[in-house]
């Protein structure tokens, strides 16, 4: 085999995927972090680079203004502020990165949500000058909250506090406070003094910082492995789409195309299909026009059962024995995304994976002030970047884990049936 | 080696899984086909995520009338080979009709007045999703794309005001005239695309392989020598090996000097590449917020 083709091999053995939420308050430097990221790594093309390298000129900086780099929109390059989730992506020889880069202002829960409940890895950031503030705490209970396995604290500006390790200690040391207080404890944290503006600790170790001898912030996501980022749980099979060819080749074919959620699956598996609770065992797996064994966590497959039974989309296929719940009520922790309030009474969609049943908002129990102060309020309505707690009941069951046991199968949409906006996200208790 | 699924990529299980997600929630979906790579990579994608049933909707092609020859030979032959639908409709029709007017001088290009042809065809047929090829890493307004992505009745994105996609659940609820533009690829990059042609071994247009061409240059980029690209008289006809790396219509894509003749050197070169790919794509020169503009306008 000749080189090339060699090289071409390890390059498609690769496409490891690793997402990143980033959280930071304005002026944390978030920007320009990931631009740093970016330009250590190689990752930004002379083009880009020359349109930073003009613009920062235009603007009479002395430094380059990565912060350009992902700036996209017109209103956000004129007010210099990001407005929306961006999706920046860089490659090592080791593996892929997609950052969510998402605001720290006004729908700063909104997006923080939405951009961590995709990412297996989030990077909060602090500014070495002010340390843990209220803010932080918000970005750290929502990173909480959504359960991310990996959690990196950039403490960022060292440079403008003289790369100074009682200053490091110190907000090192508030935040370890904050972590007593988290729900979720077994969440792995790593902390990292760095200066993204300068370039210490992002992609090469600091000079100015001997007394840190931990990893740069790109050691850490490199190490990061597939197995750490993702809770095991049971195997959940929703049926996204029916395949019924109809060929004269494939006359009786009657394939269950989903993703396999949790755990794996296996031919012969004794399965149960919810709702009708029918037993079947299962014969086949395929990818494309191939035969697997086992369809592996996440993995897109369609599947074929011994018995003829009828599935359709929203229907669930799990193993014999382990049972989710099968209910028409639940509560849930709600993080609402709106202008318009909820209310109790109110009805809306729930789209629970690929599942979509009608809702009505029986209770809201409270609202949780998403900072660790303890404080939860009665209210009567949420609005944009509440979260509470909330009672809904179904026009009929769905089936159910909860959150903290099953990431895909925990979590649900609330769409609004006049708009059909997506207006919430819910993790269920 | 355990027989597991295990090592398919996390990317072709979320486009797969989004092929499905269109197929179950609309009524009538199109894949937007451009006979270029990205499209060509959507069209195995679909073949895989439906098997052994045939893609379950057709494909359209907006004809600006300038292609490059390999490309509408390619299209035909695929479609037929894999028994699909084609639809296409013609930029020049558009012309006719009055409706958009053909742009004049050195840098006119039919690449904008697709939009008015798409929007007709999308009205005409009453499609309710379009899936086209456009990956977030293209460009600095597409990093804000959603994978479903409403539009208006009139085909306008605001982008101000997209839907927060959760998870992977995706909301493709709309009103009657609304439509959604799927993006099955948003987290596909260029080196991504090549990658997976190559280990698919995809067939795809000679064009973007090395090969001689008649060319000229003009603000230090490669433009083809063609009845359908305005050049100046003082613009000097070159013959060079050249391979192009996005493929629009000849007005509007550059090619590159290249000697990867082969897909490997091909996914080689792009490694090693420091220009963005859509460095040559003359359209996006005009301005900054070139593709934001087009895109609030309904473009795809």
């Amino acid at each position: 085999m000749s080189s090339t083709g060699f090289e071409l091999l390890t390059i498609i053995e690769k496409m490891d995927v690793l997402k990143i939420a980033t959280a930071g308050s304005v002026d944390d430097g978030k920007s320009t972090l990931i631009g740093r990221l970016l330009y250590d790594t190689k990752s930004l093309t002379t083009d880009k680079l020359e349109a930073i390298e003009k613009t920062s000129k235009q603007k009479g900086y002395d430094y380059l203004d990565f912060s350009l780099a992902t700036d996209g929109l017109v209103a956000e390059r004129e007010q210099g502020i990001t407005i929306d989730v961006a999706h920046i992506y860089f490659s090592t020889a080791k593996k892929s990165y997609i950052i969510a880069d998402t605001p720290g202002h006004v729908e700063y829960t909104r997006n923080m949500v939405t951009g961590a409940s995709t990412s297996q890895v989030a990077i909060i950031l602090i500014d070495a000058r002010k340390g843990v503030i209220e803010q932080t705490n918000r970005h750290f209970f929502i990173n909480n909250l959504l359960r991310i396995k990996d959690v990196v604290v950039a403490i960022n500006k060292m440079d403008l506090v003289d790369f100074s390790e009682e200053k490091y200690n110190a907000i090192k040391s508030d935040f370890e406070e904050l972590m007593g207080k988290r729900d979720y404890q077994e969440q792995k944290i790593t902390f990292i003094p760095v200066s993204a503006l300068k370039g210490d600790n992002v992609v090469n170790k600091s000079q100015n910082m001997p007394w840190y001898s931990g990893e740069t912030l790109l050691d850490h996501l490199e190490e990061v492995e597939r197995k750490d980022i993702y809770n095991v749980g049971t195997p959940r099979f929703p049926v996204q789409f029916v395949i019924r060819p109809k060929t004269e080749e494939h006359h009786d074919f009657r394939g269950f195309a989903g993703k396999v959620y949790g755990g794996e699956l296996n031919v012969g598996d004794e399965v149960v299909a919810l709702p009708s609770l029918t037993r079947s065992k299962i014969k086949d797996i395929y990818f494309y026009d191939k035969k697997f064994q086992t369809a592996s966590r996440r993995s897109s497959v369609t599947i074929t059962l011994e018995d003829e039974i009828n599935l359709s989309r929203g229907d669930m296929l799990v193993k014999a024995g382990d049972l989710p719940a099968i209910e028409k009520q639940f509560t849930a922790t709600i993080s609402w995304m709106d202008s318009q309030k909820l209310s109790p009474g109110n009805k809306y969609i729930v789209q629970h994976g690929v599942n979509k049943v009608l809702a009505k908002v029986d209770n809201i129990h409270h609202k949780i002030n998403p900072d660790y102060s303890g404080i939860d309020t009665e209210v009567d309505g949420l609005g944009m970047n509440d979260i509470a707690q909330v009672r809904f009941k179904l026009n009929k069951p769905i089936f159910f884990d909860k959150f903290k046991d099953h990431r895909t199968n925990g979590s649900f949409i609330l769409i609004d049936t006049q708009s059909n906006n997506t207006v919430g996200a819910g993790f269920i208790n | 080696m355990k027989n597991d699924t295990s090592h398919i990529n996390a990317l072709e299980n979320e486009a797969i899984y989004i092929f499905r997600e269109v197929a179950a929630q609309f009524e009538k979906p199109v894949l937007l086909f451009s006979g270029g790579k990205d499209s060509i990579t959507l069209v195995r994608l679909a073949q895989k995520a439906f098997w052994p049933a045939k893609i379950p909707f057709p494909l359209m092609h907006i004809d600006t009338g300038h292609n490059f020859p390999e490309t509408i030979e390619f299209r035909d032959r695929l479609v037929e080979e894999l028994g699909l639908e084609l639809i296409v409709r013609k930029v020049q029709d558009s012309i006719d009709e009055g409706k958009v007017k053909e742009e004049s001088g050195r840098y006119s290009s039919r690449n904008a007045l697709q939009t008015t042809t798409l929007l007709d065809a999308i009205e005409e047929f009453k499609f309710d999703a379009c899936i086209g090829g456009a990956r977030r890493d293209e460009e600095k307004a597409r990093a804000k794309e959603r994978i479903f992505s409403v539009r208006d009745d009139f085909g306008q994105w605001d982008e101000k005001n997209q839907r927060p996609e959760l998870f992977d659940m995706l909301n493709g609820q709309i009103e009657l005239g609304q439509n959604v533009r799927v993006f099955p690829i948003s987290n596909w990059t260029e080196l991504d695309v090549w990658s997976y042609i190559a280990a698919e071994e995809i067939e795809i247009p000679s064009i973007y392989f090395a090969h001689m061409r008649k060319i000229f240059l003009r603000d230090g980029l490669i433009w083809s020598h063609s009845d359908y690209v305005y050049q100046e008289e003082d613009e000097e006809v070159l013959e060079r090996m050249v391979r192009f790396r996005t493929v629009g219509d000849m007005s509007c894509t550059a090619a590159v000097f290249s000697e990867a003749t082969d897909i490997a050197s091909v996914v080689q070169e792009i490694r090693d590449s420091t220009i963005s790919e859509r460095g040559a794509r003359i359209d996006d020169k005009r301005s900054e917020a070139a593709m934001e503009k087009r895109k609030q306008q309904g473009y795809f």
